[in-house]
């Protein structure tokens, strides 16, 4: 078990037991995660790559007493998903491609309404139905920005199969904690990828739970601030829930109670307090890997399996002498704005691999609008992935170097 | 496939119960504005109010629990309802409440999950979670409030508007076909659908009551009148035109049984029908867990020689 995969996403690895080390793959790995973390429903629509994860959830959910349920669309299922976390269950769904984009009304209203719940992306290639068996990294601002209004999302992406099972329990923990959909933003190829990793016993595991009417010391009386997360009432527990939201006797309103507002003032508020209570908590999802980031001249800017050939690429730089440094994103957004722009306070150039268009280093450009390095891409959108060399490329001094060794 | 049940005579003279249903009753519903919340949003002599009201008579003769009942709505003039309702309610996007309220059953299945849907919500975009939760035959009640328009955004045609007749967007009358509710339910293997209308008081309520009652998807049709947008365009003004519309209109089901096919057309057939029972799948997900769990049975693991006795 890899103690700082573990720091890094702030879970505690004490107490964590081992039960087995296995052979596994990306998108079982998720199901286990989810498992673990305590998800007790599963409801999708079969699409490549990411069918293992129902296939898997469909042997495992009977085992561990919950519901799988193969929806008759994507639509389907995103509300499915809703409808089964407003009983109080943690609840899931997986697609990928065509599939994410049926589902984004859902997601919104994962978010707005505040309904727990986790969505896995397994990305696939391309806009439309794009290539369905190729991996791609395509979906990240439709993570951010999908659904309609003004929202904010969390979107987390792992880099490895291990790290893929502890995101998924952190992305639930994080889905009950702040009361709404977390996106998990994985690839083709992490999802098919087989790596050895330690599979914990599940009672040890930690996890998180949403706060209820019962749990929460001042149940009902909302404090009125932007940042408060309200205590979610399943139905059939007594309460009369409405999405999720309740009122204690004799109240005839809860959705503003605290704010004293109403009308146009109360959509104002709502739609602030729902941003705020995610940014204000930005410590606690933001989950980042800096290596040799100090004193980085190139920074090197990466996520999910293309940071993995980054890191080969910042090795190979630091041997030719040149100061590289990579930053690995977990968390895609809340955008880490803040962790880059520390990483990049040296540097000269910052090089953003991925495999789309830019989509990313658009982000890394708002957060770098102030500096004065040069932000270039290496973006590969034929789901090749993108080599070391092609990096090493960007840095005008090894490219020299590259060329002077060709002639040679 | 159909069985006939008309109301008989002596149910028909029934009252219903004289107690108040408050238990079941928000005045004001949940909104919580003076000005902009506190009063019924429909339309004076809007058929909802009267379908509301049997619904809760429904409840009341069943004895429900309010804390153990969830109703799940989307969006559409009678989408408000839940509020006015002291069940638990998913409130929730335009056409989901099968997919939703499948999900709610499978996970809790001791709760009376009712969706109060349109024919907007649930005949058009709602219409494949309609189908696949009769197929499933998931134990939840659907209401259907068919006022034959898209009544919150204007009054335009849906898939129940009958034929020439004018809405918003069929300025020329209405070309297209329309559903058959009950007929579709059936088909696609509900035990029990029911067809009613807003003048029918009595009907409606037992209609409802058989719904709820009834183990596996049941669905009630329920023609209400928007006098409003429907009515207006087509020479009924008044919500008590259309209350006499459906009176003159409507045959019971038995009625309609010794009829000639031609002297039921352009007639509402009112009545309930019913179907063999079919596994209930919230049941034989339960039963699935305890025989996995008990390991009775393993997940097949991609090859088999036997081939299967189907059911
Ligand atoms: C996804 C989506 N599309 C469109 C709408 C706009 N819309 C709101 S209510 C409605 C029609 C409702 O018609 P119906 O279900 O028949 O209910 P009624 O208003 O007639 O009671 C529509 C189209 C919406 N809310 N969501
Ligand atoms: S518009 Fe029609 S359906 Fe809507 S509240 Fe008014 S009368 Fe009723
Ligand atoms: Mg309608």
């Amino acid at each position: 078990m890899d103690h700082s995969l573990l720091e890094r996403l702030q879970l505690s690895p004490d107490g964590i037991q081992i039960a087995n080390r296995r052979l596994i793959q990306g998108n079982e790995a998720i199901c286990e995660g989810a498992i673990a973390a305590g998800v007790h429903f599963y409801a999708g629509y079969p699409i490549t790559p990411c069918t293992e994860i129902a296939e898997q959830m469909s042997i495992r959910q009977p085992q561990v007493g919950g519901v799988y349920l193969q929806m008759e669309d994507e639509v389907g299922s995103i509300n499915a998903v809703m409808g089964a976390s407003l009983t109080g269950k943690k609840a899931m769904t997986a697609t990928a491609g065509p599939g994410i984009s049926l589902m984004q009304d859902g997601i919104g209203w994962t978010q707005t309404d505040e309904i727990p719940s986790l969505i896995v992306n397994v990305q696939r290639a391309g806009p439309g139905l794009g290539n369905a068996t190729r991996s791609g990294q395509m979906d990240v601002m439709q993570a951010r920005w999908g659904p309609n209004g003004d929202r904010e999302a969390v979107v987390l992406a792992p880099s490895s199969v291990e790290e893929a099972f502890w995101l998924t329990l952190k992305s639930v923990n994080l889905s009950e904690r702040l009361r709404m959909g977390v996106i998990m933003l994985t690839e083709g190829l992490l999802g098919l990828m087989r790596e050895v990793i330690d599979l914990p016993d599940f009672s040890t595991v930690p996890i998180e739970d949403r706060i209820t009417p019962e749990s929460h010391p001042d149940a009902g009386q909302y404090d009125g601030s932007r940042t408060e997360i309200r205590p979610f009432a399943s139905f059939g527990t007594g309460y009369r829930s409405i999405n999720g939201a309740w009122q204690p006797p004799g109240q005839v309103s809860n959705y503003y109670a605290g704010s004293g507002l109403s009308g146009l003032d109360a959509q104002d508020y709502n739609i602030r307090r729902l941003h705020d209570k995610v940014l204000s908590r930005r410590d606690e999802l933001t989950f980042t890997e800096s290596s040799e980031t100090e004193d980085a001249e190139v920074l090197l800017i990466a996520f999910g399996t293309q940071a993995r050939v980054a890191r080969f690429a910042k090795d190979e730089l630091r041997r030719q002498g040149v100061k590289a440094g990579l930053l690995r994103l977990v968390t895609l957004f809340p955008f880490p704005e803040e962790i880059v722009r520390a990483a990049a306070a040296n540097a000269k150039q910052v090089i953003v691999p991925e495999m789309n268009l830019g989509q990313i280093r658009g982000e890394v450009s708002r957060a770098l609008r102030m500096h004065d390095a040069e932000i270039v891409g290496v973006n590969h959108v034929d789901s090749t992935y993108i080599e070391p060399d092609e990096i090493i490329s960007m840095v005008p001094a090894a490219a020299r170097r590259q060329r002077e060794g060709a002639a040679v | 496939m159909t069985t006939v049940e008309a109301p008989r005579a002596t149910e028909r003279r029934q009252p219903v119960k004289p107690k108040p249903m408050q238990e079941y009753i928000e005045v004001f519903g949940n909104l919580p504005d003076e000005k902009q919340g506190r009063h019924f949003r429909y339309c004076p002599g809007c058929g909802l109010g009267i379908a509301q009201s049997a619904i809760v008579r429904a409840w009341d003769r069943i004895g429900l629990d309010p804390e153990k009942v969830v109703t799940v709505g989307g969006s559409g003039c009678y989408a408000v309802m839940g509020s006015y309702l002291t069940a638990s309610q998913a409130h929730m996007g335009h056409g989901r409440a099968c997919a939703m309220a499948t999900a709610i059953k499978m996970s809790d299945p001791e709760l009376t999950v009712i969706t109060l849907q349109g024919d907007g919500d649930g005949m058009a975009i709602g219409a494949q979670h309609f189908v696949h939760a009769a197929r499933r035959n998931i134990d939840i009640t659907v209401v259907i409030f068919n006022n034959f328009v898209y009544g919150e955004t204007g009054g335009q045609h849906g898939p129940t508007t009958p034929r020439t007749t004018m809405t918003q967007t069929s300025p020329y009358g209405m070309v297209e076909n329309e559903f058959d509710i009950v007929n579709m339910a059936l088909g696609a293997g509900a035990g029990y659908a029911a067809r009613t209308t807003v003048f029918h008081a009595q009907h409606m309520v037992r209609a409802i009551e058989g719904a709820i009652r009834h183990k596996g998807f049941s669905v009630v049709e329920i023609l209400q009148n928007c006098h409003e947008l429907w009515g207006k365009r087509n020479g009924m003004p008044k919500a008590t035109d259309m209350l006499a519309w459906y009176r003159d209109n409507s045959v019971t089901s038995a009625q309609a049984a010794k009829l000639e096919p031609e002297d039921v057309l352009g007639k509402f057939v009112i009545g309930t029908w019913t179907a063999p029972d079919r596994p209930e799948m919230s049941e034989e997900w339960q039963k699935l867990v305890a025989r996995v769990q008990a390991g009775e049975v393993e997940p097949s693991k991609g090859a088999s020689s036997k081939p299967p006795a189907l059911q």
